[in-house]
């Protein structure tokens, strides 16, 4: 079994053990099936590229149109084709529930929730201070999440995927007929169609963000750490004292 | 200079982009690929079945809710000389005919279907394209339509035959759909000949259609001719059991 101690790294850094594997292959599964489902999802938007609020549509004035920008954007598969895009639509659908509950059962059984995703006290009050380091384009490497990454990534597992699967099933008419309550909570199916796309909307801005980030916060130690597990963090005065004294490589 | 570089980078990714979705495409086309995708749709299928049973009714609107208009899709006016020979004498002399796995095949007039057992419902009609439209339903229950003709005991799926070239294009096949026993006895399901309290009108499927409300709309023949008891519909025209399910690649089971 391959340690998951910290390991001294160049420079007087420290190697350690930050994403556990089931969160490593549950991390890009979930990359892959948002990414279908966003692209195949173009393609079904575009069959009617009108959205609405309520119960039904009122063809004569839709809440947003969307067909003038949807024709630039790229869809699955390329040309419209409403059948194949819904296939690619709920196998990947059903894909990313069953990986969501397997990294959910995870994150509850092992408490990495609790330990890593929960922001202690000291760590909400120093909120200001995060958020003046990352516009100053400042990233420090840690040992845990910073409080924004804590929040941003809180507010997506359990608030906007959740809320996407769910608007996504009240479109269903079977589902409806197993649970009218869904109808009630989203307002209507057209309510609930509307929310389905604005939640898509606020994933794609988070991939935007979340990928900027990756790239200018160190590229490669973010990408080798969703590959191995293994993340390089400075040894700061946030560093825990059982990390590894200072190595001799340090003045290479 | 910069710019240039940079414009050549996002033609670069851009090209990739386009690449890696036309990969996609031909691996779409793939049989294979086809099939496996089709597990959502059993997932599906399979999920729902499981939480619903005979009880389990699509939501009903009140009369408030109803819209103004009733959006008609697909055909609006079949060609078919025959249907609009029945068309222009008010269906008098139109017959449903119920055949196929029975021990009693039979033919019902309109008046016969306006006698039989009667249900009014207003539902929500969700179209595949995701719009969605509320109407009421005046029809005869199918289930006691089917129990009638004395289902011998391999039936397994009913066949719609329709009398409307789809979309009303006369290059293209007679539309056709197909449901199983488990909608077909369910209690919404009707074979509807008023629309808001009015004589079905021909866009919407004239002079009755089909109306099983825990699924989409493609499954909501209009214009019935025939109903055929059937054990699979493996040999019936594309044998995927309905027209844009041959065609296109339209889920069989449109609960989602």
């Amino acid at each position: 079994m391959r340690t998951r101690e910290d390991i001294p790294a160049l420079g007087g850094r420290v190697s350690v053990y930050r994403h556990a594997g089931l969160v490593r292959v549950t991390h890009w599964i979930n990359a892959l099936c948002v990414f279908v489902l966003i692209l195949s999802g173009l393609n079904i938007l575009k069959a009617h590229p009108a959205l609405y609020w309520g119960s039904q549509s009122d063809f004569g004035d839709p809440w947003l149109r969307v067909s003038n920008w949807l024709q630039h954007l790229p869809t699955l598969p390329t040309m419209r084709d409403l059948a194949t895009g819904r296939n690619y639509h709920f196998f990947f659908a059903w894909a990313l529930v069953i990986n969501g509950a397997a990294y959910l059962g995870f994150g509850f059984w092992r408490k990495h929730f609790a330990r890593d995703l929960i922001p202690t006290r000291v760590e909400l009050g120093a909120i200001a201070e995060v958020a003046r380091e990352h516009a100053k384009f400042h990233f420090p490497h840690e040992r845990r999440y910073n409080v924004i990454q804590q929040l941003a990534y809180l507010a997506v597992i359990f608030g906007i995927l959740p809320l996407v699967v769910l608007s996504g099933l009240a479109m269903s008419p079977g589902f409806d007929a197993i649970a009218h309550w869904v109808l009630d909570f989203f307002g209507g199916r057209q309510s609930a169609r509307t929310v389905h796309f604005l939640c898509a909307v606020a994933i794609v801005l988070f991939i935007f963000v979340h990928v900027a980030l990756v790239i200018v916060s160190g590229f490669k130690n973010n990408i080798v750490s969703m590959i191995t597990g293994r993340y390089v963090v400075e040894r700061g005065p946030g560093s825990p004292a059982d990390g590894p004294k200072d190595s001799p490589v340090e003045a290479s | 200079m910069d710019l240039s570089r940079r414009n050549w980078f996002v033609r670069t990714l851009a090209g990739a982009g386009a690449l890696a979705l036309g990969a996609c495409d031909s691996v779409t086309r793939a049989p294979a690929v086809r099939g496996g995708l089709k597990l959502g749709e059993s997932l599906s299928m399979s999920v729902q079945r499981l939480l619903m049973n005979r009880r389990t009714l699509a939501r009903e609107y009140l009369s408030s809710d109803i819209a103004p208009k009733f959006r008609a899709n697909g055909s609006k006016n079949p060609l078919d000389p025959a249907y609009r020979a029945h068309a222009a004498n008010g269906f008098r002399d139109w017959r449903l005919r119920i055949d196929g796995l029975v021990d009693n095949p039979y033919e019902l007039s309109l008046d016969e279907i306006r006698a039989a057992s009667a249900r009014t419902q207003i539902t929500r009609h969700d179209c595949v394209e995701g719009w969605s439209c509320i109407g009421k339903w005046t029809g005869a229950r199918l289930g006691p339509l089917i129990e009638r003709a004395q289902l011998k005991p391999e039936a397994r799926f009913l066949v719609f035959y329709c009398a409307d070239n789809t979309e009303d294009n006369p290059s293209r096949p007679l539309y056709y759909e197909s449901i199983d026993l488990i909608d077909a006895y369910h209690e919404q399901t009707i074979l509807a000949h008023e629309l808001n309290d009015e004589p079905l009108p021909i866009a919407n499927g004239a002079p009755i259609r089909l109306r099983v409300e825990r699924q989409l709309g493609y499954k909501q023949a209009k214009y019935i001719m025939r109903i055929e008891v059937v054990a699979s519909f493996a040999d019936i025209r594309g044998g995927k059991g309905g027209y844009w399910e041959d065609r296109t690649g339209y889920e069989w089971y449109a609960g989602i």
